[in-house]
């Protein structure tokens, strides 16, 4: 039988619309392909849209000193080497043109007493760095986007969500999906597809995202033949919410930090002094003395430790909690109160200010708040050439969270922003003008169309007994427990054994209603995808025998010098998910001289 | 956990009612995690829209005991204990599905809206702006897009025939973020008088009541907007400026829809 469906056909189709999304799409249509946006929610609406703190770039306008390769040096040390270093190139020299262009479309970010771009310090960043509007930098970017793209007339699909990429002798033929509102089939054919999809963290409990989070551009480029990289390195960022329960894993901005404020146990000890790792221990300071002083005086003091980069100072927190110095409810106190007067604290970090007060009850400006690392952003994904965004299966590219390399192993604050702009607008002129180089996009084959459309279908219709909330809970306290800040290799198998339990759950899942905006069906569909990234994840951080960035061996605590050579590769071939490890992109002299040298 | 009731909407286009829910409600809790309850435990194929649960994205608006609210940031305990706390879709907006309503109205009113257009750079190649001059435009770049400022406009909420000639609330304040932009250079006011229907405002403030942003949308935005269009068609001195310089004055009347209570 073959499935009702209908049909559009593009040159280029964009999945997903957060920041990645639309500036690929923004692009392709602008070099004159035929473009389509297609994305889960509505449009604005995506986890760009929670960014706080900023976007990265080397404009120099508050620290004259900085550059795009100090800006280099910054991504890749706070990457651990791990990073894929074509990447952090283009990225550090493109990212002040993509604010700029940003201001072009009638942003409007916070300024200097010159009238330039205000930029303020964060984690890794030897300068203050971010171009930000208060703590709401990711709305003002993706409305700036939104408009853009409306303003260019792009097609966009909202509440469209896909499934399947379709393939035709081994390149992309088009994409598979559903319209959430009637939950009937959709069909895209394309010459080329941009993932623009973001990550993954909706696979475990405490954390900083969204529902939309599921890891489908991941699992749907997995399965369409791409190549996969470093799906063990997750970041946990140092800071969400931990009290009230209801409210634990929503992201506190690293920008508090950034104006001043600092981390205390429960002595009121500025723990962060006694855990600076010897990799940073000559960029930063050692009294709070100095400290203090690197705020105003970047030349005579070093960094303050409460902004190494976040792998560091999650760590910090989970040792600082396990050995009963920790909050009330778990976590940390963060304080900005006693450090800064409340006027500076409204103004400067507004919505945290709002957060707080509503959800705990807490006046940030008057008391501490209560903090503990949340799963935040995956820096594995779709592994990509560096200049195109291309992945390994021809005519798809893949840009922002979605995609692998530029992070390496632990992403600096306001680098995803700056990520998104760079390499998402690389994303879509590569798009266009592979769609322009071929006359016609290839021929979907019905066989796989109908075969997508009966697995979507299933969980209407066999007599199973599982509960797709039921599965999605214990999927999340699986990879909570044992997949999580601190991992061993006892803990991974047993992930890696739960996770094909999840599988066989999930073929017996039943849903209730019908196919009309039914969140119930929605999430059973999105449990393939979190099932597919989790066990990439469980299973590569087994294979990865040391501790780095955002994945930390408890039975191998310190790097090593032979991983630090190695991705850890993810591919599907014949059903199953295979693992190898394969060498870095060997680094240039004149690159790693500056990755290298002292500050 | 102490058990709460829901009295939450169900049904889609052809109809609905109110149904019952009891689920267990623990601290801390907001509307929409007692929602997620709900799906959990009880109806799993409830629609309800929702993203980030921080009050950040502007989704999961709804109206809550007959008041447009986020329910991401409507906290229980504001609720006296034992109350049934009612959910229903925003009543502006067509529905689609229990708590899910058909917003497109507000898309295509955005694509309605001339775009910004830049003044020349400085001599200096940059772009210079002062703090204390985007001030009130940042305030207007606070909007969530929950829309909750159109659904709360009197004009549109019990005026469907109104809806083609109104932008609303939300795109009032997008026109006044434009128009109040230093660097742009776009003219907007005929629109703003005739197809954005600014003259049906009559400043009553509900908009500004609902605004999880508290953005001052009557007093920053309406009523400067409103200001200028007078400005702009009724001061003597623009109208004889435009004259000399041999423009036309743009039309009053024939095209510029009546406010409803005119009628």
């Amino acid at each position: 039988m073959t499935a009702a469906y209908e049909r559009h056909d593009y040159d280029v189709v964009v999945i997903g619309a957060g920041g990645a999304g639309i500036r690929a799409a923004i692009e392709a249509s602008a070099r004159g392909a035929k473009t389509a946006l297609v994305c889960k929610s509505l449009l604005g609406k995506a986890h760009t849209v929670m960014a706080e703190g900023g976007i990265a770039a080397a404009m120099g306008n508050v620290w004259a000193e900085d550059n795009w390769k100090v800006h280099f040096r910054d991504t890749m040390r706070g990457g651990k080497l791990l990073n894929n270093w074509r990447m952090a190139q283009l990225h550090a020299q493109e990212a002040p043109d993509r604010v700029l262009e940003l201001e072009e479309w009638g942003a409007m970010f916070d300024r200097t007493k010159e009238g330039l771009i205000l930029q303020r310090d964060f984690g890794g960043h030897r300068y203050a760095r971010l171009a930000h509007v208060g703590d709401r930098t990711g709305l003002e970017m993706i409305r700036t986007l939104q408009q853009q793209a409306v303003h260019k007339g792009i097609d966009v699909f909202m509440e469209c969500t896909i499934q399947r990429l379709l393939t035709a002798s081994g390149g992309v033929a088009g994409a598979f999906g559903y319209w959430r509102e009637s939950g009937k089939f959709v069909l895209f054919s394309a010459k080329a597809v941009v993932l623009a999809t973001g990550g993954i963290g909706k696979a475990w409990k405490i954390t900083s995202n969204s529902w939309e989070y599921t890891g489908d551009g991941t699992a749907m480029a997995l399965d369409a033949g791409a190549d996969l990289i470093d799906m063990e390195m997750v970041q946990f960022h140092p800071t969400g919410m931990v009290w009230p329960p209801s409210v634990r894993g929503i992201l506190v901005t690293e920008g508090v930090r950034g104006d001043g404020g600092t981390l205390k146990n429960s002595d009121g000890k500025r723990f962060m002094f006694d855990y600076v790792p010897e990799f940073f221990r000559a960029d930063t300071a050692e009294t709070e003395q100095e400290a203090d002083g690197w705020y105003t005086d970047k030349k005579a003091n070093r960094r303050t430790p409460d902004l190494l980069p976040r792998d560091e100072v999650a760590r910090a927190i989970n040792s600082e909690v396990k050995a009963g110095r920790g909050s009330p409810h778990g976590g940390v106190f963060l304080d900005i109160a006693s450090r800064r007067p409340a006027d500076y604290i409204r103004k400067r970090l507004p919505s945290m200010y709002v957060q707080f007060k509503e959800l705990a009850d807490v006046d940030i400006t008057a008391a501490p708040m209560e903090v503990g690392p949340t799963c935040h952003y995956v820096m594995g994904g779709v592994r990509v050439e560096a200049d195109t965004a291309a992945t390994t299966v021809p005519g798809l590219f893949a840009a922002g969270e979605v995609a692998a390399g530029l992070h390496g192993a632990n992403r600096l604050g306001g680098n995803s922003l700056s990520d998104l702009l760079v390499f998402g607008r690389r994303a879509g002129l590569a798009a266009a003008e592979h769609a322009a180089g071929i006359p016609a996009a290839a021929a979907v084959d019905e066989a796989e169309v109908t075969e997508a459309a009966r697995v979507m279908l299933a969980p209407f219709e066999t007599d199973g007994d599982e509960n797709p909330y039921a599965i999605h809970a214990d999927l999340q306290d699986c990879m909570q427990a044992l997949v999580g800040i601190i991992r061993t290799a006892p803990e991974l198998e047993e992930a890696t054994l739960r996770l094909a339990g999840f599988r066989e759950r999930l073929a017996r899942v039943r849903v209730e209603g019908n196919r009309q905006f039914n969140p119930g069906w929605h999430l059973a569909l999105d449990l393939h995808s979190m099932l597919t990234v989790s066990e990439a994840c469980a299973r590569s951080a087994l294979l990865r025998q040391e501790s780095r960035g955002g994945h930390t061996r408890e039975d191998f605590p310190k790097p090593s010098a032979d991983w630090a050579k190695k991705n850890v590769v993810t591919r599907r071939r014949g059903g199953a998910l295979t693992l190898t490890t394969e060498p870095l992109p060997a680094m240039p002299d004149d690159l790693r001289a500056l990755v290298e040298a002292k500050e | 956990m102490t058990d709460v009731t829901m009295r939450l909407w169900r049904g889609d286009r052809s109809g609905g009612a109110y149904q019952e829910y009891t689920v267990p409600s623990g601290e801390g809790m907001v509307v929409l995690d007692v929602i997620h309850q709900v799906q959990a435990l009880r109806a799993p194929d409830l629609a309800v829209r929702w993203n980030c649960k921080a009050g950040k994205c502007g989704s999961c608006s709804a109206e809550i005991n007959g008041k447009p609210r986020l329910m991401c940031m409507t906290r229980m305990n504001t609720f006296p204990e034992g109350e049934t706390v009612t959910v229903s879709p925003m009543k502006t907006f067509p529905v689609i599905k229990d708590l899910v309503t058909d917003v497109s109205y507000n898309y295509e009113k955005a694509k309605e809206i001339p775009e910004f257009k830049p003044k020349p750079k400085e001599a200096d190649g940059t772009r210079r702006m002062y703090q204390e001059d985007v001030d009130r435009v940042q305030e207007f770049h606070k909007c969530i897009e929950c829309f909750l400022c159109q659904d709360t406009c009197h004009v549109i909420r019990d005026h469907e025939e109104n809806k083609t000639a109104f932008a609303g609330p939300r795109f009032f304040v997008r026109l006044a973020a434009l128009e109040m932009h230093p660097l742009d250079t776009n003219d907007r006011m005929d629109l703003i008088r005739r197809k954005a229907g600014l003259g049906f405002c009559n400043i009553t403030k509900c908009c500004s009541e609902v605004c999880p942003e508290d953005i001052h949308i009557t007093d920053n935005a309406i009523i400067p907007l409103k200001e200028r269009t007078v400005t702009e068609f009724y001061d003597p001195l623009v109208w004889v400026k435009r004259r000399l310089a041999g423009r036309k004055p743009n039309q009053l009347g024939a095209t510029e829809p009546e406010p409803p209570s005119a009628r």
